[in-house]
């Protein structure tokens, strides 16, 4: 949108991305992708495709990955689309990255549910990391995106970096979280604060027995 | 089949844990096949296919169950359009909308990271009533962990042999298939989901045809929300009269409702329809923040729904006729409470932002519309205007609701509309502050 991807040097990108091909255990993944779709059908298999190859990307650079101009032409190839009806694909949906990002994205979202709740702390904590909405951090390490309801509003503020949710945070977990990332370590995924996903904070108001046991309820049925 | 009790008030909470449907919402417990056979599911699934087609759309329809994904459109009902044979050999789809995106929003995503053989099981169901081939589920891209959840979830159904052919062993062939999306609210759109299942950008198509004739790869096709798939099986095992046992006439049932915002304790829960606002927050969100004489405004059902002045929501019935006779709406049940603290035309102006970044494009007035409203908002949030441009504001979104393809355009539109006309003094204040000044310094 407003801050456009700065795509690289077609040439530089060719000659880097020129010979992309799927890992073996990818080409199997491949398979059972477009076996989900009827036969001749397999248009029905770029997306899950263009994730693939941002993640293969990904695993080759040591970041969450994106999609270089010959990796979508090999796409369209394969699903025998035409390279501008993938192009479009992939600048119409928000997690393909069309640049490249850091090792980590940090995707935090900013919509009204998380606003109310404090995504204003939760930037201010990127801001101090030196993070920079649409930038890369000069490490590498880090890219700061603002993102659109990421659709866990009861646990706002939250943040996705990466394949991985941080809920519930204030400035100085967020904080932690970025901390424990750039030290190379797994901070805990979820809340970040004592609490079971979605549940009310300090325990459940309904379903207690489920606390500590898979309780079967049918035997109260009437 | 039966009608509703003759009670003659009708159950509106709070609702006994026997009556809940999703008894793993907070994921306590495995979401795995054998813990959640041991909770009920996939409990001689057969039987009900059993009962035939007909009889499980006729009891679905007694049930008065009302779609779940925001419009409550009866769900038996649209299930009753698909054809019943094929004529020239094109098979139907179930397509599931698992594209939670409307902010507030957060049920689906309980549902399938905690009790995803609820929908499986409900995706067969419905499936075989509407003599679907196959169930496409569409999740949202964001939803990483979610979808390997139901990935795997789907898995070990089709190792039970739940699932694929012959399916529970009903003679049933039936297969379900998880599609992931890629970060576009618009997808949440049926006709757009259809596209973006089918390879292209998720733009909405025009209606007609409606999906039921001609859908997903021109094929019949029925999309249902999540919920409302994973309430079926629970529904058919209970009976109608059971699930009419909840909530007033026309808004029958239970309901996962997402409380975010402003309360003490936000989370996901659920509750009969109909239970009144204060009950909800009182019981279950420990109140809200700096008690109720600090409450501001709530947005009851998600994004797309004008919000509502505290006053009149605070003993309102938590349901589908209840909010719109307030001049809003249930939507998906997304509770977004504002207390007094809040920037109220801030918190609008972000939801206006959110919208102009949805916005697929294909139509004028939204693709235009949206950043317009957009910009002319972020002046009213500092008071950087002329009070004239309240009512031309208000033009706008007029002329924006219903003039495009999708409900884009309305669902961008009447948050404004919402806040114009209920916090219009706030708005002519900011004006008024910033404008004096600046008025004489032109001069």
């Amino acid at each position: 949108m407003a801050d456009a991807p700065h795509i690289p040097d077609e040439a530089e990108t060719r000659a880097r991305w020129g010979n992309f091909a799927w890992t073996a255990e990818n080409a199997e993944q491949v398979k059972t992708i477009i076996a989900r779709y009827p036969a001749g059908r397999q248009q029905s298999a770029v997306m899950p495709l263009l994730d693939l190859a941002q993640r293969q990307v990904g695993a080759e650079t040591q970041t969450q990955g994106w999609l270089p101009v010959p990796v979508m032409e090999y796409i369209g190839r394969q699903l025998d689309m035409p390279y501008m009806r993938v192009y479009e694909v992939a600048t119409f949906y928000t997690m393909y990255n069309l640049a490249p990002v850091g090792r980590y994205h940090v995707q935090v979202c900013g919509t009204t549910p998380c606003m109310l709740r404090g995504s204003d702390d939760v930037f201010a904590a990127c801001k101090n990391k030196g993070l920079v909405k649409g930038a890369t951090t000069p490490d590498g390490l880090f890219t700061l995106t603002e993102v659109e309801c990421l659709g866990a509003c009861a646990n706002a503020p939250m943040v996705q970096i990466n394949d991985d949710n941080y809920e519930d945070l204030t400035y100085d977990s967020m904080s932690a979280v970025l901390e424990t990332l750039a030290a190379g370590g797994q901070p805990r995924i979820g809340p970040q604060i004592d609490r079971q996903t979605s549940c009310p904070e300090g325990g459940p108001t309904t379903l207690k027995e489920m606390v500590t046991e898979n309780h079967d309820y049918r035997g109260d049925w009437a | 089949m039966t009608d509703a009790p003759a009670a003659s008030a009708p159950f509106v909470g709070p609702l006994a844990d026997k009556d809940r449907i999703f008894t793993n919402v907070h994921g306590f417990q495995d979401w795995g096949i054998d813990a959640a056979m041991k909770r009920g599911d996939w409990d001689n699934t057969k039987a009900l296919m059993a009962l035939g087609q007909d009889a499980i759309i006729d009891i679905i329809k007694a049930s008065n169950l009302r779609g779940r994904g925001g419009a409550g459109f009866p769900t038996g009902m649209k299930w009753s359009f698909m054809p019943k044979e094929s004529k020239d050999g094109r098979p139907s789809f179930l397509v599931i909308n698992a594209d939670e995106s409307e902010p507030g929003s957060c049920k689906d995503r309980e549902i399938i990271r905690h009790d995803p053989h609820k929908l499986i099981e409900g995706a067969l169901i419905a499936g075989f009533a509407m003599r679907a081939r196959a169930a496409y589920i569409y999740i949202r891209g964001e939803f990483i962990y979610e979808a390997k959840v139901l990935f795997a979830a789907v898995e070990q159904a089709y190792a039970k042999g739940f699932l694929g052919k012959n399916a529970c062993g009903s003679g049933y062939d039936f297969d379900v298939f998880v599609h992931r999306g890629a970060g576009a609210y618009i997808c949440g759109e049926e006709t757009a989901q259809i596209e973006s299942l089918e390879g292209k950008k998720g733009q909405p198509r025009l209606k007609p045809p409606f999906p039921a004739g001609a859908g997903l790869y021109g094929c019949p096709t029925t999309v249902n929300n999540v919920e409302s798939i994973a309430v079926s099986p629970t529904i058919l095992r209970r009976g109608a009269a059971w699930f009419n046992g909840f909530g007033r006439e026309n808004n029958r049932g239970t309901k996962l409702f997402q409380i975010s915002g402003h309360v003490n304790k936000p989370c996901v829960v659920e509750e009969s329809m109909s239970i009144p606002f204060r009950e909800l927050i009182d019981r279950h969100c420990g109140g809200i923040r700096g008690g109720w004489d600090n409450l501001l405004a709530v947005i009851p059902g998600g994004s797309s729904v004008p919000l509502v002045p505290a006053r009149e929501i605070m003993d309102a019935p938590m349901d589908f006729d209840g909010l719109k006779a307030l001049g809003s709406g249930l939507g998906t049940a997304a509770v977004i409470v504002m207390d007094k603290s809040t920037d109220i035309v801030r918190a609008i102006s972000r939801l206006s932002y959110f919208y102009k970044h949805e916005s697929c494009g294909q139509c004028t007035p939204c693709r235009e519309g949206t950043g317009w409203m957009w910009r002319v908002m972020e002046r009213l949030r500092t008071g950087d205007a002329d009070l004239s441009e309240i009512d031309m504001l208000h033009q706008v979104t007029k002329q924006v609701e219903g003039h495009t393809i999708c409900a884009l355009g309305d669902a961008a539109a009447w948050p404004i509309q919402g806040l114009i006309r209920h916090f219009r003094p706030e708005i002519e204040r900011r004006i008024n502050e910033r404008g004096a000044p600046v008025m004489e310094a032109a001069e």
